[in-house]
């Protein structure tokens, strides 16, 4: 049996552990055995130079990308592997189905759904996957779009609101299934500046008042180093340097590190 | 005699034809799209067979004369002890000839529906199934009403066939009157006077209006 992957993990386990996760695509490895522990209500940023696999880590999180080596485990339980026969398998179609609403992600591009309104996009899964009545799902999805200060536009259609609007709706969407981690892709990388903050401000709430447990993908460095508990630099498909944000920004020990954040620093 | 009383006299015999050729185009039509959408998603499916299924059958009527579809239908099917009526057979034939087309715009719509659009039903943990009816399916008709709107109309000229296999329609009430009264300029003009309007202030502004919703349910408009 193979005791480098156990079939569960022990309690007290982080919420979300990268077990020597390998990703290819062809010949290129966006992800070498990495290794990441989440845990509980955690604040996470990714940051680092495109291509470096970061927005892979939180796609294959998401289950939108199958893993080549590894496991990831989400709450204890493997989620890309099932167990069988004493020991892994690549999950099936209906065991993922059973454990992915533990994980909510918001996309850089929105994805919000063209044709039903902002409320609309909140209720659909609660009632289609979780089961919910209307009642009960319109009820959840008008308290998160007042949350993300989305109430007022609960019945517009996503071409009549703005960048920032569409991404709060899509936190809303995305908090409605009632995730215990939620995955933020860029999620400002596609929006006017003047717009930038008031999607900072929902994620902010979400962090201090909601506890949430988040891994971002991120290019706002400010924002890291004031929201997260935890900065990770990924180089090359692994973490070349992690730490506290004082620690990574502050002081950086890799010479990617300094290089990167020189960088981006510079730019802005 | 002149047009005049040519049309007094005929006009009502062509719009009779006109009527049955309005309700072959309509029964085709519905077929067709049912064809369409059947065979359009099976072509996306990830079960060998079943696309398999789907890509025979496409290429056969694609491939194909739509004419020899028809006698085979009508005139071969009763020698394997299936006898169809003439409306039958045509409504048939056309139905099953343009829905291998059309599957093809459905494939097509089903692939321009933007990725993110998966994957966000996917990242709300949607079934397979209720991505593609409540998700995908909603969004392809503002990408699939236009070419589908060109092979309607395709469609409703390539109606005239059935009259080969004695559906009485337009057609088939032109070439009656040609034979009886030799005034082939006024009655064949006068037929295709009359298609040329039932696309141009029947068909084309239909379809506009569905386009038009399709595009205001999206909030496009």
């Amino acid at each position: 049996m193979d005791t480098t992957h156990p079939q569960v993990l022990p309690e007290g386990s982080p919420l979300v552990r990268f077990s020597g996760v390998t990703k290819c695509y062809g010949p290129l490895t966006v992800l070498d055995k990495l290794d990441l522990d989440i845990a509980q209500n955690e604040m996470v940023s990714i940051i680092g130079p495109s291509g470096s696999g970061k927005t892979t880590v939180l796609r294959v999180l998401m289950t939108l990308e199958k893993i080549n080596d590894g496991v990831i485990y989400v709450d204890g339980e493997p989620l890309t592997h099932m167990p069988k026969a004493g020991g892994l398998t690549f999950s099936t179609e209906r065991y993922l189905h059973e454990r992915r609403s533990k994980i909510g992600m918001v996309f850089q591009q929105f994805n919000l759904f063209p044709h039903m309104t902002a409320l609309q996009n909140c209720v659909e899964a609660p009632m289609q996957v979780l089961g919910l009545s209307r009642e009960d799902a319109e009820e959840r999805a008008l308290n998160l779009l007042e949350l993300v200060g989305m109430g007022e536009k609960k019945d517009q259609h996503p071409t009549r609101l703005s960048g920032g609007q569409q991404q709060r709706v899509a936190i809303a969407r995305a908090l409605a299934m009632r995730p215990k981690v939620m995955l933020l892709d860029e999620v400002t990388s596609a929006l006017d500046p003047e717009v930038i903050g008031e999607v900072l401000n929902v994620i902010r709430s979400l962090n201090s008042e909601h506890n949430l447990t988040m891994i971002m993908v991120t290019h706002q460095m400010g924002f890291a180093r004031e929201i997260s508990d935890r900065v990770c630099f990924f180089y090359e498909g692994k973490i070349a340097e992690q730490g506290s944000p004082e620690q990574l920004f502050g002081d950086p020990q890799n010479e990617r590190t300094k290089q990167f954040l020189h960088a981006v620093l510079d730019a802005s | 005699m002149g047009y005049w009383e040519f049309l007094v006299e005929y006009l009502p015999k062509l719009a009779n034809g006109a009527v049955m050729t309005v309700m072959v185009m309509v029964c085709a039509t519905l077929l067709a799209v049912t064809v369409s959408m059947v065979f359009g998603l099976m072509r996306l499916s990830s079960h060998f067979a079943i696309q398999g299924a789907a890509t025979v059958y496409i290429e056969f009527f694609r491939g194909t004369s739509l004419l020899v579809q028809l006698y085979w239908i009508y005139y071969v099917l009763p020698l394997m002890g299936l006898t169809l009526s003439p409306f039958i057979s045509g409504v048939l034939a056309l139905g099953l000839n343009f829905g291998a087309y059309g599957a093809e715009i459905v494939r097509g719509g089903i692939q321009a529906v933007p990725r993110g659009q998966y994957e966000a039903a996917l990242a709300l943990n949607m079934s397979p199934f209720s991505r593609m009816r409540r998700i995908i399916i909603p969004q392809i008709y503002t990408i699939i009403l236009p070419p589908a709107a060109n092979l309607t109309v395709e469609l409703l000229k390539a109606t005239a066939l059935v009259a080969l296999i004695t559906v009485v329609d337009l057609m088939f009430v032109a070439k009656q009157i040609n034979a009886t009264t030799w005034l082939s300029a006024q009655v064949f003009g006068t037929a295709l006077i009359i298609y040329y309007a039932m696309a141009r202030f029947a068909l084309i502004p239909f379809l506009r209006w569905l386009e038009l919703i399709a595009a205001r349910k999206i909030g496009k408009a």
